[in-house]
């Protein structure tokens, strides 16, 4: 367990250009490490405190905030039901219980294949959908219970791969367009547009 | 006949939504897209977009309504400023910035760099919730396209006006759609609110420099309103409600889904019953209640239906239309449920920094759930209306806020709502022993 592999590491550097203050990569570096292991290694939030130059129990405690960080192994697959207020109202509870049934776990629990892990999440935003879920973070619904058995199978077998990637994998989009001005240039940059602007002002 | 029910009132924002690729900087090029940027970037001063701005009286559409042009007026000079877009939707059952995100990111990223312009920013950036996986897939793609097209990076449009934008991926917090936790977050650090004052993000916010914080809906109202201008948009609407608005309708109806329409003009009732939008409710059943602009916000019941859905007359009926969604509640909804699940929720996503909403949530959900589950007690009421009293001392609407920020006011909006509305059916929970619904 030796923290990033040479291309995540240049990855995660070009992460950290696109800020003027490094520390705002922490949050997309943890992104990146759920990417490489599944969830956030102790060894890649060593490196990432490194890279952001903060200490790692900074990177722990701030992971420690967000859901979608995990600081234990999940499944390939987490599998999120929605139960709040637009979910609940179409069956979201009862999904949630039909989904515990079938894998055998409750939420927060890891299937024996390591391939699920289940979820009790808050609302997802796709409410004209309910009930609706997300399998690492890609949406489903409305999902009824033949449907989720489906969507298991599919899983299982790797039908969806395309549309679901492993957990861990958020964008699969690299930014091509490098930053073009640094902070310095963009300070003498405004004085030009400034004074650009200021003389259109006039001529108008 | 009504005049007004003749004019056509156009889709400012949602225009793109249901064509093929309306994702693609094709598609967006085809539709019109970024000849606003142009026309601001080449012929418009930021003071004269600003004044549109002004005049079309948009109000934020993110949740609190504030005044878009009051918001950029008040933003300190400063060398370094910055632009911070506020993707992160999280308020239960609203899900309109999670459609433009995805169908038009390229609206989105037009309207940022036109706002960039007007305000000085140096660079910015775009907050998305970390939960939109392939809507920052599509943003990301949109903001590259853009570097491409010259519409980003520099010199755009050889206007001289030069801005880089990031997007950022959030990770799972509710409280970071708050802006001030959103500048926490993007500086990398847990989502906790700032005090304010002093940390009012337009005086001291990201990196301590001035900051613009808008919602994704209020950037992609910007393109319309520099082509069109800023009376145009303010004709629309009825007094301080101008232009239209996207609504995401949930719950017990036929046709969930996002509807934009002119503000003030309809009512509830047109909007849940109208064939064109929510085809009436679900089952033919009647409506018990419903929430007017989502979960922090105190329940209407049916005769609240013909308020117009606008700003002003929703809040002096006693609620907000907050950030736009609208969820419906039939006849057969068990109401202490349906309270116990938001309270449920604020107290999961409570960030913990303030006693009153980190307890009191706590408690609030806890005495929740012992009366959905038959364990309650009739004194329970009393000491839930008291248990939120202490969050926002009194009662009253707007509520008064004894924390930092306003999540924890939101907490005993449903609590209230529901005892004041439902009284005997809490009575009857805790009588019975349990859920007259047979959950």
């Amino acid at each position: 367990m030796s923290g990033f592999t040479p291309e995540m590491r240049a990855r995660a550097e070009k992460i950290c250009s696109l800020y003027p203050k490094v520390r705002s990569a922490l949050i997309p570096l943890c992104h990146l490490a759920q990417e490489q292991a599944g969830y956030l290694r102790e060894d890649l939030m060593i490196e990432i405190a490194e890279l952001v130059d903060v200490t790692p129990a900074e990177v722990y405690g701030t992971a420690s905030f967000y859901d979608m960080l995990h600081t234990e192994p999940v499944g390939k697959y987490l599998v999120g039901v929605c139960t709040n207020i637009a979910c609940l109202m179409q069956g979201g509870e009862d999904l949630l219980e039909y989904a515990e049934e079938k894998l055998g776990v409750a939420p927060g629990g890891t299937t024996d294949d390591g391939l699920f892990t289940l979820e009790d999440m808050e609302c997802i935003a796709h409410c004209n959908k309910a009930p609706a879920l997300q399998v690492n973070y890609r949406f489903f619904g409305p999902v009824d219970e033949d449907g989720f058995d489906k969507m298991i199978d599919d899983l299982r077998e790797g039908r969806l791969a395309d549309d679901v990637p492993s957990h861990g994998t958020l964008i699969r989009e690299e930014r091509s367009a490098p930053i073009a001005l640094t902070m310095d240039e963009v300070l003498k940059e405004r004085a030009v547009s400034d004074a650009a602007i200021a003389q259109r002002k006039v001529q108008a | 006949m009504d005049e007004t029910l003749e004019r056509t009132v156009p889709k400012i924002v949602t225009s793109r939504i249901g064509i093929e690729g309306s994702h693609t900087l094709e598609t967006y090029l085809a539709t019109g897209g970024y000849t606003a940027l142009r026309k601001a970037l080449t012929s418009m001063t930021p003071e004269e977009i600003q004044a549109e701005v002004m005049t079309s009286n948009l109000l934020g559409r993110g949740g609190a309504g504030f005044e878009v042009g009051r918001k950029w007026s008040m933003l300190k000079s400063a060398p370094l400023r910055y632009l911070v877009v506020n993707g992160d939707e999280s308020e239960p059952a609203t899900f309109k910035d999670h459609m433009l995100i995805e169908g038009d990111p390229h609206q989105v990223v037009e309207g940022s760099i036109i706002t960039a312009y007007a305000v000085g920013a140096a660079r910015a950036f775009i907050y998305i919730r970390g939960e939109f996986a392939l809507g920052l897939e599509r943003m990301q793609r949109a903001v590259d396209e853009a570097y491409r097209y010259g519409a980003l990076g520099r010199d755009i449009f050889g206007s001289g006006f030069s801005l880089d934008l990031v997007v950022h991926p959030g990770a799972g917090a509710y409280i970071c759609g708050e802006e001030t936790a959103l500048i926490e977050s993007l500086e990398g650090k847990r989502g906790y609110p700032r005090i304010k004052p002093p940390y009012f993000p337009a005086v001291i916010g990201l990196y301590g420099a001035p900051t613009i914080v808008n919602n994704v809906e209020s950037m992609s109202n910007m393109p319309w309103i520099v082509n069109n201008g800023g009376a145009a948009f303010a004709s629309l609407g009825v007094g301080r409600s101008t232009g239209t608005r996207i609504f995401a309708l949930a719950g017990h109806v036929n046709r969930p889904g996002n509807y934009e329409v002119e503000m003030a003009k309809l009512t509830f009732r047109d909007l849940v019953y109208s064939p064109e939008y929510g085809g009436g409710m679900r089952y033919g059943r009647q409506v018990k209640a419903f929430i007017p602009g989502g979960v922090s916000a105190p329940w209407f019941g049916p005769e609240q239906l013909d308020l117009p859905l606008s700003q002003d007359d929703v809040a002096k009926a006693g609620s907000m239309l907050g950030s736009g969604s609208i969820v419906m509640m039939d006849d057969h909804t068990c109401m202490v449920r349906a309270a116990w699940r938001i309270t449920k929720f604020f107290h999961r996503e409570s960030c913990g920094q303030c006693t009153p909403c980190r307890e009191g949530s706590g408690w609030i959900e806890k005495m929740m759930r012992r009366i959905e589950t038959g364990a309650g007690r009739e004194s329970d009421l009393d000491m839930l209306l008291d248990a939120c009293d202490n969050i926002a001392p009194g009662l009253s609407w707007p509520p008064a806020q004894t924390t930092i920020c306003v999540l924890g006011p939101s907490i005993p909006s449903s609590v209230v709502a529901g005892i004041k509305m439902f009284r005997d059916e809490f009575l009857i929970h805790i009588k019975e022993g349990g859920c007259p619904y047979g959950r």
